[in-house]
């Protein structure tokens, strides 16, 4: 018995469908904040179990460019949620909620 | 070698313990994103993403991605997950604060992740993806190095004015509404 690439690809398509079912349900904002951050470690998933079970290079000095993508895609994710929390700040502080719903001042 | 025979005992050993941590690992990943999902409270879902941010961490170790799984673990768990803690406290007047979901939408969510998942997995279990991995020699902390300061130098000089911009944004979007009021 041994761990394939499958393996962890279905783990990163159960952690994005979780995500995304977090997405559809919450109706708080950070809620939906949360989804995201799931789908995102999905992504982070898939890249480094590609690049440990595929990469070009040598043995001694594989190359690592999944890893960095996923290092990157940490990065982002930290700077989007730091974003997002003073949007939602600003909403709360405006609507005295952060239920998405609410949010529609916009709509025609 | 005469290291080999000693150590292939060793070595089946040590791919039982990968298998069985891996199962571990993904258990806990899976199982927490669900009670993200599923859960009512926002701070029980913040504490699942936490364990789920936990188990992706373990599945990084058992990659070989130790540099990413210890990021992950400072990062993700130790700051960004701290900064949606402070912003669950500081948006809800109440801890105890539901925003039931329609049965509707419940409904339809778990149509389309269904959908989903079963067309994903069964993309993955037919495509080409039954490899096994490549076992480094030890692990190489200056290849990442190398990269991130050579063929990645520009994204990841780009990255730090990126994490400026977004420090002096969030700071005044967060700090407008108050002066005003």
């Amino acid at each position: 018995m041994e761990i394939y690439l499958h393996h962890y690809l279905i783990v990163a398509a159960a952690l994005f469908v979780c995500g995304l079912c977090t997405i559809l349900v919450k109706r708080n904002a950070i809620g939906i904040l949360l989804g995201v951050e799931l789908i995102l470690n999905a992504a982070n998933v898939n890249l480094v179990a590609f690049n440990h079970f595929s990469h070009g290079g040598t043995l001694a000095a594989p190359r690592l460019d999944g890893q960095i993508f996923a290092l990157f895609v940490i990065v982002l994710a930290a700077a989007e949620a730091a974003v997002a929390l003073a949007i939602f700040l600003n909403f709360y502080n405006n609507f005295s909620t952060i239920d998405v719903e609410r949010a529609n001042n916009l709509k025609g | 070698m005469n290291f080999l025979a000693l150590t292939t005992s060793t070595a089946d050993w040590s791919a039982a313990a990968g298998v069985t941590l891996f199962y571990l690992f993904a258990a806990l990943s899976v199982v927490s994103a669900l009670s993200v999902a599923v859960s009512k409270n926002i701070v029980r879902a913040a504490v699942g993403l936490l364990m789920s941010l936990l188990g992706v961490a373990g599945l990084y170790f058992l990659l070989h991605a130790e540099f990413l799984a210890a990021v992950q673990l400072v990062v993700y768990a130790g700051g960004t997950l701290i900064l949606i803690v402070f912003g669950i406290m500081l948006t809800s007047k109440s801890p105890f604060s539901h925003y039931e979901p329609k049965t509707r939408e419940v409904v339809i969510a778990i149509g389309v992740g269904m959908v989903l998942l079963a067309a994903i997995v069964g993309a993955i279990l037919s495509g080409p993806f039954a490899v096994v991995g490549v076992e480094t020699e030890g692990y190489p902390i200056t290849q990442l190095g190398q990269a991130l300061l050579g063929d990645y130098l520009v994204p990841f000089e780009l990255a730090s004015v990126l994490l400026l911009a977004v420090m002096i944004g969030a700071a005044y979007l967060a700090k407008s509404r108050r002066r005003e009021s």
